[in-house]
This record gives C-alpha cells, structure tokens and sequence, in this order.
C-alpha cells in the first residue's frame, strides 16, 4: 500500500480530519452514517419494544412514557432518511466512486467537498443536541406536520424542534454544495475517451439523484424557514388562526419529500446493477434504455408529491391525476427491474456477498414496487393511509435501497475503500440472517396494516379491535431485534477485515470500471497516469478479449498493463 | 473553486462557472417555492390588498432603481476584468457594494416604520410572507454584499489577478438577488 508519494505528507489533522481527499470525506460519510445507523436501530428497538409490550420496561433502557414514543417515531425516520441514507448512499458512495469511476484525481471543488462534510457534521451535532435539551427532540412525526409542529404547547416540545429545523435545513445545505460538486467533477473532469454513454449506470444515477435533490430541496428549505418563524417569531404561515394554511406545509414538504424518495432509491439502483453484471459476468442489459428511465423518472418524481395527501382533504379532481403518474412512475422503475432480471438471464453468477445483497435488494423492492400500486391508487389507498400497510411499503422500497443496496455496495467495494478483502462466509451469514429476518418483520406487518392498525400509536392495545394483533406484533418485534442483532456480523467482519483483512489487489472481482485499474486503496490523486477509455463499462465476457473481462482504458490488442 | 483544473472532458465551461450555475439552479426553487406559496395562499383569502397599502411604494421603487443600478455597475466590474484593470474593478464593486448597502438601509428603515406602526410579523399572514420574503431576500443580498467585499479586498490589493473569473462569478449571483426582487416587488407592493 503506498500513498501519498506524490506529495509532502500531510499531518494527521489535513490527511484524516481536515483532509480535501474526496476518498477520506467518503470514509468520513460513511462512518458517520454508520454511527446514526446504530441510533436508528436502537430507535427501532424501543419502538417495537412498546408495541409489543405496551407500558413494561424495555430491557437495556426502561419504561417508555407516550410522549417519550413520539419522539422515538420521529427521530427513527429522520435519522434513517436523512442522517443514515442520504450520507451513506449519496455523500459516501458518490464522493468515494464519482471521481474514481471518471478517471479524476479528485472532485472539482475539494475544498468545497470537505465544507460540505463539515456543515453536515454541524448538521448531526445539532440533532443530537436537541435529545438533550429541556422537551427533548422533536415529536411531530418525521415529516413535521403542523399546527402539531408549529406550536410548542402541542407537542410540549420546545427547542428539540427548532433545533431538528435548524439540523435539516443544514443537511440540506451540506448536500446541496455536495450536489454542486458531483454534477460539475462529472460535467467537466471525465478522462479522455469517457463520454456520457460510457459512465458507469452508478455514475448517472448519483448525477440524477443528485439533480431531483437540488430541484426539489428548494421549497421545503422555504418551508422550513417559515416553520421556524412560526415558532419563533410569531408569523402564521401554517397556523389558520392566523389567516395561514397547515395543508401548504404538506405540499412544501412532499414536493421535496417524495423527489427524495428517488434520490435515496437511483444509487442502490445504480449499485446493485453494476454489482449485478460484474458477478453474472454479462453486460448490463440495455444500457442507454436504462439511462432514459432514469431521467424520465427523475422528471416523473417532481409530479407524484399529493399521492401522500390523498386522505388530506385533497380536491378529488387533484387526487386522480396524481394517482395516474404515480402508477406510471412504476414503468420507468419496472423497465430498470427488468434490466436487473434479464442481466442475470443465462448468466454464469457468482454469489459473493455482494451480490447475494444485489439479489436481495431486487427481490425486495420487487416486493415493496407492488405494494406502492395499492398506495398509489387514491380510492385504495383511503382505506390503507396511515397504517401499518404503509410503514412496511415503504420499509420493503427504502430498506431494499439503503441497506440491501448500501451493503452490497460496502461489501464490493470495501476492497478498494480500505485495501483489504472482508471475510465472505461472514458476509454470506450476514445476508441470509438480514434477508430472512427483514421478511418476518415486514410481511406481518401488512397484515397488521389490513387489520387496521395506525401508524404512529404508542399503545395498540387501548382499542378492542387491535387486541387480537397483539401475538403477531410481538412476533414482528421479535424478528427485528434479531434482524438487528443479525447485523453484528456485519460490524464484526468490517472491523476485523480492517485490522486483519487480506491484503486487496487492484482489481479483486475482475471488473471493468476505472476504479479497479487503481491500486487499493488508491493513492492521493488516484491514478498515476490519467486513463484514457477505450469502451463502456460493462464489456464481460466479449469475444474480443481472451479473458471474460475488457477493462475500460486497455486498447485492444496491447498487452495489459502489469497488474498489481 | 479551481478553475485552472484541466477539463479533460473537453468542456468549454470551466468548473467554477458549471457550479455556480447548478447553485443558482438550487436557489431558484427555494425563492419559487416561497413565491408560489404567496400567490396561492393570497388566492386563496381576502383583505391581503388592504394590508399590502401599508407598505411604503416609494421606499420599494427606490430600493428597486438601488439594486437595477447595482446590476449595471456588477457587469462594469466585470468588464473591467477581463481587461485586467484592477483599479477600475475596485471601483465598480465598491459601487455595488454601497449600492447593496443603501438597499439594505433602505429595508432596515421600512422594517423599522412598519414595526413603529404595529405591523410586525405575528400581525397576520401578509405580514409573515412579507418579513418571510423579504427577509429571506435580505440575506441574500447581504451574502451577496460579503462576497464582493471579499472580491473588493482582493482587487484593492492586487491579488484578484489570478482569480479574476470570481468577478464574474460573483455577478452572475448577484443579477439572481436582483432578479428575486424584481420579482418580489410587485408581488408584495404593487398587486
């Protein structure tokens, strides 16, 4: 491993901390979202703790007062939308292989990268800050409702959620600046040779996640100033005794909420299909039809928004249109699902870890695409908004994404990342443990919702007609705390492979993107030379090259490059 | 920003350009969304007309001749830029800046008469949009103020020759807060 030989070497501070080096603000994404991963599951914990055994102590933490569980719902989904998916799968992965897949020494912008990490670090401070404030943090469910939100006597809580305010509206200006960067290092840093069609699927998808995010952030940032100045100085905007309208906070925030739905979603996409044809050994099927559904259904997802408002008092000639574009924002969606399926067609698979997390992450937002068909249609989703039914939705589409597609992505890529191999057989134990217990806690739980059980209800067990559930809440709670025991493993294998993993070579799955010509980890400034490519990225098993792989800067009929 | 990073893409556009446009692409929405909530709440109730007379017309039409001017005077620092003249690039952006300047001395002075005469911004819903906005806008003008300050400094002492395309940069954000408030002042003073 040699690093840093192109340059003085920087101290501890400007190489691991304030470092400009778009691998280590990737590693500094990454194990920051890992370290809100654990308070999401712990969140998780005490949440079906409750459910399960209203009103008893939960064991490692105690009794769980109603107001106390409000918090619990709505830290939960803040932090795993936006303090675990969006640094995971947007900040970490894009920042770590946008300017290793273009063939760059690093993003346009570094400086501006690492003030990126930095106001999303604030950002992270400042939510954790408001658990500890007087009132706690905040407890007016993730999306922030108001007049719930707008007034502290509602909630009775005070500061918890002008600092939640405060933290989202610094997240978002984190991602924005990072949005900045990924779009101009892609437009302006490609190597010679690599133009639009040749970038990897993983590439366009960062680039339009990153584009729906920065067209849609915009109002709900509006929103958010306005929300808090409600709170803090006195204005109206959502409260209706004074002239406002708590339903345009609803638009404000599903205008942005729902776009974001696909900007967490396109780069588990993108991962799972480069995952996917590297382990089938075939080039990804129809490439540039793939590209196109991605566009089509980042334009599509800024018309979807008020199918979260079907039960709002929505104008029912407002419903029905929204209905129609959200079951054909599925085509798009379907088109790439079915690229996955005929990639894997015929093909000689290996099942690494990864790519067993690939096929997981197919076969589970498979699952979590159909049930969105029943929310998506108004006249159904009447009876099923606001229940159990749709908690595991979207728990199937987002889980899939971020932590079957997250992984998939950490266990291919963790080679190149740090310079050594993760253990496989651990790999492979994690994923059936997580793939078979994830099942037994979300298939139940559609049927919890279909029984008519609400979200967001510290204790089920008031209503006569939830009593009958109570068996089948306690075995989904069971099931989720092993599936978040199962991820043990995981946390095992990451840090024994860092301290005593076997030493990586350049290219370990034989791929063919730029990344793996590279040494692992790469050194500053990644390449020695800069590549020029020859090809797309996913040329397996051609019948112009003796091996099954075609690297995407080694011209034909030249020796390859000494490997190693 | 490094515009100097060779664009191997064989992008005409250098870096720094490309991303102040994707950040002006970014801010548009937060203004839009802003500005479309006020038409759609005001559509949607009356007596907005009546709060809105309050507002001084003639401070605003000032206010609006102040930042229109600063436009001109942003695109004369510029041009004086890419002649590399350094002193008359000073003199342009201390004109923008007393210009954005008097601007916001303007607002403090309506926000201070509006306050005096009880129409805060706990005083109704026009009254939240009109701080909301034009507070919001503010900002904007004073990030502007900042960074041209910063350009102005660099200027005076003569070490903008190296970063010289930040003028133009720094303008083009400057013609969006200025486009903003064309919008915002009929929206909040005329209609």
């Amino acid at each position: 491993m040699s690093s840093e030989t192109s340059h003085a070497p920087l101290g501890f501070w400007r190489s691991h901390v304030f470092s400009t080096d778009h691998k280590v603000i990737a590693k500094q994404y990454l194990s920051l979202g890992l370290f809100w991963a654990l308070m999401g599951g712990a969140t998780a914990y005490l949440i079906r703790w409750q459910i399960a055994h209203p009103d008893t102590e939960a064991p490692g933490w105690g009794f769980i007062a109603p107001d106390f569980y409000n918090m619990l719902v709505t830290m939960h989904g803040t932090i795993m939308v936006f303090f675990v998916a969006m640094p995971i799968l947007l900040a970490a992965f894009g920042n770590f292989l946008i300017p290793l897949m273009i063939g760059a020494k690093d993003m346009a912008f570094p400086r501006l990268n690492m003030l990126s990490f930095w106001v999303f670090f604030l950002a992270s401070v400042v939510l954790m800050t408001s658990f500890f404030v007087p009132g706690g943090a905040a407890a007016a469910g993730w999306t922030g409702y108001p007049p719930l939100s707008a007034k502290m006597e509602y909630t009775g809580v005070g500061w918890g959620m002008n600092l939640w305010l405060l933290a989202l509206a610094l997240e978002f200006a984190s991602f924005l600046l990072g949005g900045v960067n990924f779009l101009t290092t892609a437009m302006n840093m490609r190597a010679p040779g690599l133009t639009w069609f040749r970038l990897p699927v993983v590439v366009w998808m960062q680039l339009t996640a990153a584009v729906i995010f920065m067209l849609s952030v915009g109002p709900l940032i509006a929103g958010a100033v306005m929300l808090l100045m409600d709170r803090i100085i006195g204005t109206t905007f959502f409260l209706p005794e004074g002239g406002g309208e708590p339903l345009l906070w609803q638009h404000l925030f599903w205008f942005f909420g729902h776009p974001e739905v696909y900007v967490i979603l396109l780069p588990g996409l993108g991962i799972v299909l480069d995952v996917i044809s590297v382990f089938s050994r075939k080039p990804v099927f129809a490439y540039r039809p793939i590209i196109y559904s991605t566009i089509i259904a980042g334009f599509m997802s800024f018309i979807v928004w008020a199918h979260h408002q079907f039960i709002s008092g929505i104008n029912p000639r407002l419903a029905m249109p929204f209905s129609i574009t959200t079951i054909i924002i599925s085509v798009p969606f379907a088109f790439v699902i079915f690229s996955m399926i005929a990639t894997l067609w015929r093909a000689s698979i290996t099942f690494s870890a990864a790519m067993l997390f690939a096929l997981g992450t197919l076969g589970v937002f498979i699952f979590g695409g159909i049930t969105g068909i029943f929310n998506g249609s108004a006249p159904v989703d009447i009876y099923i908004h606001d229940t159990y039914f749709v908690v595991a939705h979207f728990h199937y589409t987002l889980f899939s994404s971020v932590f079957f597609g997250g992984f998939a992505g950490l266990y291919f890529w963790f080679p190149k990342m740090f310079g050594r191999m993760m253990n496989e057989a651990l790999g492979k134990i994690h994923f059936w443990l997580t793939f078979v217990f994830f099942n037994s806690v979300f298939i139940p739980m559609h049927l919890v919702g279909l029984r008519g059980m609400m979200r967001r209800i510290a204790n089920p067990m008031q209503y006569e007609f939830l009593k009958p559930l109570e068996p089948l809440n306690q075995f989904i709670t069971l099931s989720a705390i092993l599936l978040l025991l199962s991820q043990l493993f995981f946390v095992i294998n990451f840090f024994m492979s860092l301290a005593r993993g076997k030493a990586a070579e350049r290219n370990p799955w034989q791929a063919n993107t730029l990344e793996w010509t590279t040494t692992s980890p790469p050194p500053h400034e990644n390449f020695s030379t800069t590549p020029t490519v020859h090809r797309g990225p996913y040329e397996y098993s051609s019948p112009e090259s003796a091996e099954d792989w075609l690297p995407q800067d080694q011209p034909l009929n030249a020796p390859r490059a000494a490997a190693r | 920003m490094n515009a100097d990073t060779a664009t191997m893409s064989g992008a005409t556009v250098p870096p720094g350009k490309t991303g102040t446009w994707w950040f002006l692409a970014s801010e548009i929405p937060v203004f839009g969304g802003l500005i479309a909530s006020y038409i759609v709440v005001r559509l949607g109730s009356a007596g907005w007309g009546e709060a809105s007379g309050h507002l001084s017309f003639t401070l605003a039409l000032i206010n609006t001749f102040l930042l229109l001017t600063s436009s001109m005077t942003v695109v004369m620092a510029h041009a004086a830029s890419e002649e590399s003249n350094y002193r008359s690039v000073a003199k342009f952006l201390g004109l923008t800046i007393l210009l954005g300047l008097g601007f916001l001395g303007v607002k403090a002075v309506e926000y201070t008469t509006e306050i005096a005469h009880g129409f805060t911004p706990a005083s109704g819903i026009f009254w939240s949009f009109y701080y909301g906005m034009t507070g919001l806008h503010g900002l904007h003008v004073l990030a502007g103020i900042i960074v041209n300050v910063v350009l102005w400094i660099g200027a005076l002492k003569g070490s903008l020759a190296q970063n010289r395309h930040r003028v133009e940069l720094a303008g083009l954000y400057w013609h969006f807060v200025d486009i903003v408030w064309i919008f915002l002042f009929p929206l909040l003073y005329l209609a």
